[in-house]
């Protein structure tokens, strides 16, 4: 088993947990052991844009400072890659450490302030998203790691913005990327193509105007619907939220508009790969996941109750 | 006669005025030796109740500190304010209508979002804390981290007074071991079965006695009691 | 709709601060309306993203008083697409940071509803506290 430090951020460890729970699962099956960072702290969702700004910074450091303190201890071993899962954590974490390794007086200045750690920060740790790391695995290892094929599951892969911009930060082809879709086909599931995969779907804007996020994503699924869709994956604990739970706030604007499942991709790969069910994570779901996966037979027989409220 | 011992006084400065007090006295026997006599900032002196908060700075050292008054011992050119008290939001909320999920702090402290984890709270607490840890379980939801975490604390408030994103560190501890306390940590069985028996009136009739005995007699039953019969 | 103004050195002050806070050169903007036509959130904007920063480049504070910075969801697709390679989000994020370090915050966190507050995942208020509040 390849060991690796690996960050959840604070999402995954409540409202999101299913997403941690089927891609630590399907990460195991195919040999890589994510290693939770034994001490770690909220990355802080978005990266700060303003040049003075040096504080908001520090939560990022400190993580970094985390993989190379699990390396000391040997709890991994001269590993200074540290996987993330979720689009927001893995941006700022990203971009932070750009802009450290760019420069040495914020990097100075950021060591000296946070004087209580036991080390410095000097930019050796390696940011990777779980989809990189696959990729960087070989489709087709995926592929060999498939009991229950996908086949005739239609996904359209939602990307939004944090995965793939700005550009030198991103996964993939900021305009046209196709790493979400090579996994799916490797799942032997059929990705959907459509225009608005990369339109945000309104981000925090869901704590001030959710109404606003109703129409964003209203956009998006139903674009993805008319290409053929049945369902969405994404990456992003807080595009599950606008794309899933607001589609409550949907169906009372829209009345036409029907549920679709929203997954992370992980889930996916969890049902492909013919893991327990348990490690599916279907219970966090606002529309209901399990109609379409028992029609497509993904499903054992288990109680209805389980599965979304919508 | 013996000379009187030279004492040894060292010069502090208590709200940027000089004095001079004895080496190796706390903050708070410092200031009374100076004349203020405390009504606030002073409460049981030995580092338990959190209302000796104060702040100070060091010769040669650009750092703002933070100690208990009672526990501090002055030092030369020291330079020392009180800050008994810290203006922090209370939630309120009666503990039975909650329930321990990480819910309860997006409700009633959601400032707790804010944090930026800069450990500023952690530099200045005076029981050496890891303040931003336990702030971090909060933000995880992990009531029980949070709860263990900040079990020492006196809420003296300095790391609320400090704090860029304006969180009441102390306040959200409370709230998280108030919540593990009631919810999540394994009862004491042992509790629930002396209150049954206290309920069953089991003491009652060795309390009355005691009760009915003159204070002589009282103090002659203490000094023999069997100390290891104590009930624990 | 014209407007005449007359350009003072209070003005150029504005730009200057907003350029540097943002780390963007604004004087590159050719007002090509790119970032406008990208952006997901314009339908929901008093100016585009491309007034904002013509506005910028005059100057004129009055600016910080629209509410198109507040609902830019820095989703970076004007940073992609600018061919000037001007990064429109950071110029939002420096107008933002202006009235927030005037301690104006955009949104009170005490008015999130408890039955908001319980659907919300933390990412989306640690990212709103973070835009949104000083």
């Amino acid at each position: 088993m390849i060991q690796i430090p690996y960050y959840p951020g604070c999402t995954l460890k409540n409202k999101a947990s299913n997403f941690e729970t089927s891609a630590l699962a399907a990460a195991r099956a195919l040999g890589l052991e994510l290693v939770e960072l034994p001490r770690w702290n909220c990355c802080g969702a978005v990266f700060s844009l303003s040049s003075d700004d040096l504080m908001r910074h520090i939560a990022p450091t400190n993580i970094f400072l985390r993989v190379q303190e699990m390396n000391r201890d040997h709890l991994v071993e001269d590993e200074y890659r540290l996987v993330t899962f979720c689009s927001m954590c893995f941006n700022v974490l990203r971009r932070t450490n750009q802009r450290l390794r760019e420069s040495l007086e914020d990097r100075n200045k950021i060591n000296d302030f946070s004087y209580l750690e036991t080390e410095t920060y000097q930019g050796r740790v390696e940011i990777v998203h779980l989809l990189e790391l696959l990729r960087s695995m070989g489709w087709d290892k995926i592929q060999e790691r498939v009991h229950k094929p996908l086949t005739g599951l239609k996904v359209a892969p939602y990307y939004g913005c944090m995965l793939l911009r700005p550009k030198d930060v991103g996964i993939d082809d900021p305009e046209r990327p196709t790493i979400q879709e090579e996994l799916l086909r490797s799942l032997g599931a059929e990705p959907v193509d459509f225009p608005l995969k990369l339109r945000c779907c309104g981000s925090y804007q869901t704590v001030p105007d959710k109404d606003l996020v109703a129409n964003l994503a209203y956009d998006i699924l139903s674009r993805a619907q008319k290409a053929g869709a049945e369902a969405i994956t994404t990456s992003c604990p807080l595009c599950a939220f606008n794309l899933d739970f607001r589609q409550k706030e949907i169906q009372e604007k829209y009345p036409m508009f029907l549920p679709i499942p929203v997954f992370y991709f992980s889930q996916l790969m969890a049902i492909a790969f013919g893991l327990p069910q348990e490690v599916f994570g279907l219970a966090g779901h606002y529309a209901n996941p399990r109609t379409l996966l028992a029609t497509k037979g993904y499903l054992q027989a288990t109680s209805p109750l389980e599965g979304g409220e919508g | 006669m013996n000379e009187p011992e030279k004492m040894d006084l060292i010069t502090i400065y208590i709200l940027s005025r000089q004095y001079h007090v004895p080496a190796g006295s706390t903050i708070l026997t410092a200031l009374e030796y100076a004349g203020f006599k405390l009504k606030k900032g002073v409460g049981c002196r030995e580092g338990f109740c959190g209302a000796c908060a104060s702040l100070y700075r060091l010769q040669g050292d650009y750092k703002l500190h933070g100690g208990l008054g009672c526990a501090t011992v002055v030092q030369p050119e020291m330079q020392i304010v009180q800050l008994p008290y810290t203006p922090a939001p209370k939630a309120i909320y009666h503990l039975e209508e909650l329930e321990p999920v990480p819910e309860v702090f997006t409700h009633l402290y959601p400032e707790l979002y804010r944090c930026l984890s800069c450990n500023t709270c952690t530099k200045i607490c005076p029981q050496d804390l890891q303040v931003m840890d336990y702030i971090q379980a909060a933000v995880r939801g992990d009531l029980e981290q949070a709860a263990d975490l900040s079990f020492d604390c006196i809420q003296c408030g300095l790391c609320s007074a400090r704090c860029p994103a304006e969180i009441t560190q102390f306040n959200v501890a409370l709230l998280a071991r108030r919540l593990v306390g009631r919810y999540l940590a394994k009862k004491g069985k042992y509790v629930e079965d002396r209150i049954k028996e206290v309920e069953a009136s089991k003491f009652t009739a060795g309390y009355q006695e005691l009760q009915d005995l003159s204070p002589e007699d009282l103090k002659k039953r203490y000094f023999e009691r069997e100390l290891n019969n104590l009930i624990f | 709709m014209v407007r005449k103004i007359k350009l003072q050195a209070k003005n150029r002050e504005f730009c200057r601060k907003i350029s540097e806070l943002s780390g963007e050169v604004v004087m590159l903007c050719e007002q090509c309306g790119t970032c406008a036509g990208s952006c997901p959130m314009s339908a929901e904007m008093d100016i585009t993203p491309s007034q904002m920063i013509r506005l910028v480049q005059l100057g004129q504070e009055a600016v910080l008083e629209n509410k198109t910075f507040w609902v830019c969801a820095s989703c970076y697709t004007c940073t992609v697409r600018c061919p000037r390679g001007i990064d429109p989000a950071k110029v939002a994020e420096a107008l933002r940071q202006v009235k927030l370090r005037q301690a104006i915050d955009y949104i009170q966190i005490d008015e999130i509803s408890s039955e908001e507050a319980k659907k919300l995942p933390s990412v989306a208020l640690v990212a709103a506290f973070r835009k949104m509040t000083g």
